[in-house]
């Protein structure tokens, strides 16, 4: 029997926190280094894929890696 | 509980040490299939071609056997090389010779790296030359940014050849915005078990809980780069923890690696 929605979160809480954590620790290191990355066009990305992070949809790894994703 | 067999269908044994042979004979390794890859610089001569292939003909099934473990090879120019069109032509003249060696399973890891006019006209060579002779092919598809539109150039040259027998290929490094298309396709999907660039196990479970176990291969693909050699074993424990039968996850490290590879007229277990 696969897991339920709560036993799959009693099992990955701690990772996700940490992951969130990570990401968190990021982005705070990039404010506190010199200089401007606002136009630069990684961050971009990296504010769009927050977006889908904090949205409901199902697909969300999928649609970041299409985000990161050159298509040109 | 003994460890589980496992076959690692993709990695680089020419640049782990005997060390890692030995962990990985404990952990359950039976078999490896190694192709052919870049080592980390730009070959100066088509000549040392001929040595490398030696090894993973001759050398490396030795070192493999030591520790109880069948070694296979694939043979080929990977895609970061085949930018220079003329130096792969002379590795390509090579291959004939040594793709009948009892270890040689097929071509790859052919395909491509960032996806130029080049790296086509090599890839294009190399399967004609996989098709004439009837050989399996295995494809590496580009890191990172490069991969979706790298993975669907390669499927659309596969697919406009009538030759192509996708259940005789596999399409490796798939992750999850390239996985739908490559099993839509009827190919093999390898996903790779490699920090930072490709999956992760648990990632690597999820794809596999979404898209099923049939025509998927998991690999290491552990090289000169910081990887796992224990990859596959990691995976085992990741599904286990989420309470996956044995019986799936020995068919997807142990029964469908032998099912792909059998296709090849060298392979026996």
């Amino acid at each position: 029997m696969p897991p339920s929605a709560v036993e799959t979160l009693d099992r990955d809480f701690l990772t996700l926190r940490s992951r969130l954590l990570d990401v968190a620790a990021a982005l705070d290191r990039l404010d506190r280094a010199e200089g401007s990355i606002a136009d630069d066009p990684r961050m971009r990305k990296i504010a769009d894929a927050i977006e889908v992070l904090a949205s409901p949809d199902e697909n969300r790894t999928e649609q970041i890696q299409m985000i990161f994703s050159d298509e040109a | 509980m003994n460890a589980m067999q496992f076959i690692d269908p993709h990695i680089h044994i020419a640049s782990r040490t005997t060390d890692d042979l030995a962990l990985m004979a404990k952990m359950g390794c039976v078999a490896v299939g190694e192709p052919a890859f870049w080592m980390g610089f730009d070959r100066s001569d088509a000549a040392s071609f001929r040595d490398y292939f030696r090894q993973l003909t001759e050398w490396e099934p030795r070192r493999c056997a030591n520790h109880g473990i069948q070694h296979f090879a694939w043979l080929g120019i990977n895609a970061k090389e085949a930018e220079n069109v003329a130096f792969a032509r002379d590795v390509i003249a090579l291959l004939p010779d040594f793709l009948t060696r009892p270890n040689v399973l097929g071509v790859g890891e052919i395909g491509l790296h960032k996806n130029t006019p080049n790296e086509m006209t090599t890839l294009l060579t190399l399967v004609d030359l996989a098709l004439s002779t009837n050989e399996q092919m295995v494809f590496h598809t580009p890191h990172l940014a490069d991969k979706h539109k790298g993975t669907r150039m390669i499927l659309d040259m596969l697919a406009a050849d009538a030759r192509v027998d996708p259940t005789r290929v596999c399409i490796d490094h798939c992750e999850e915005h390239t996985i739908r298309m490559v099993l839509d396709g009827g190919y093999w999907a390898g996903i790779t078990l490699y920090p930072t660039t490709k999956a992760t196990p648990e990632r690597a479970a999820d794809m596999v809980e979404i898209h099923g176990p049939d025509r998927v291969l998991v690999n290491s693909s552990a090289d000169w780069g910081p990887s796992n050699p224990l990859a596959v074993p990691e995976f085992i424990v990741a599904m286990r923890r989420r309470g996956h039968d044995d019986a799936v996850i020995r068919k997807l490290v142990y029964d469908n690696p032998i099912q792909f590879l059998r296709q090849s007229r060298n392979f026996s277990m």
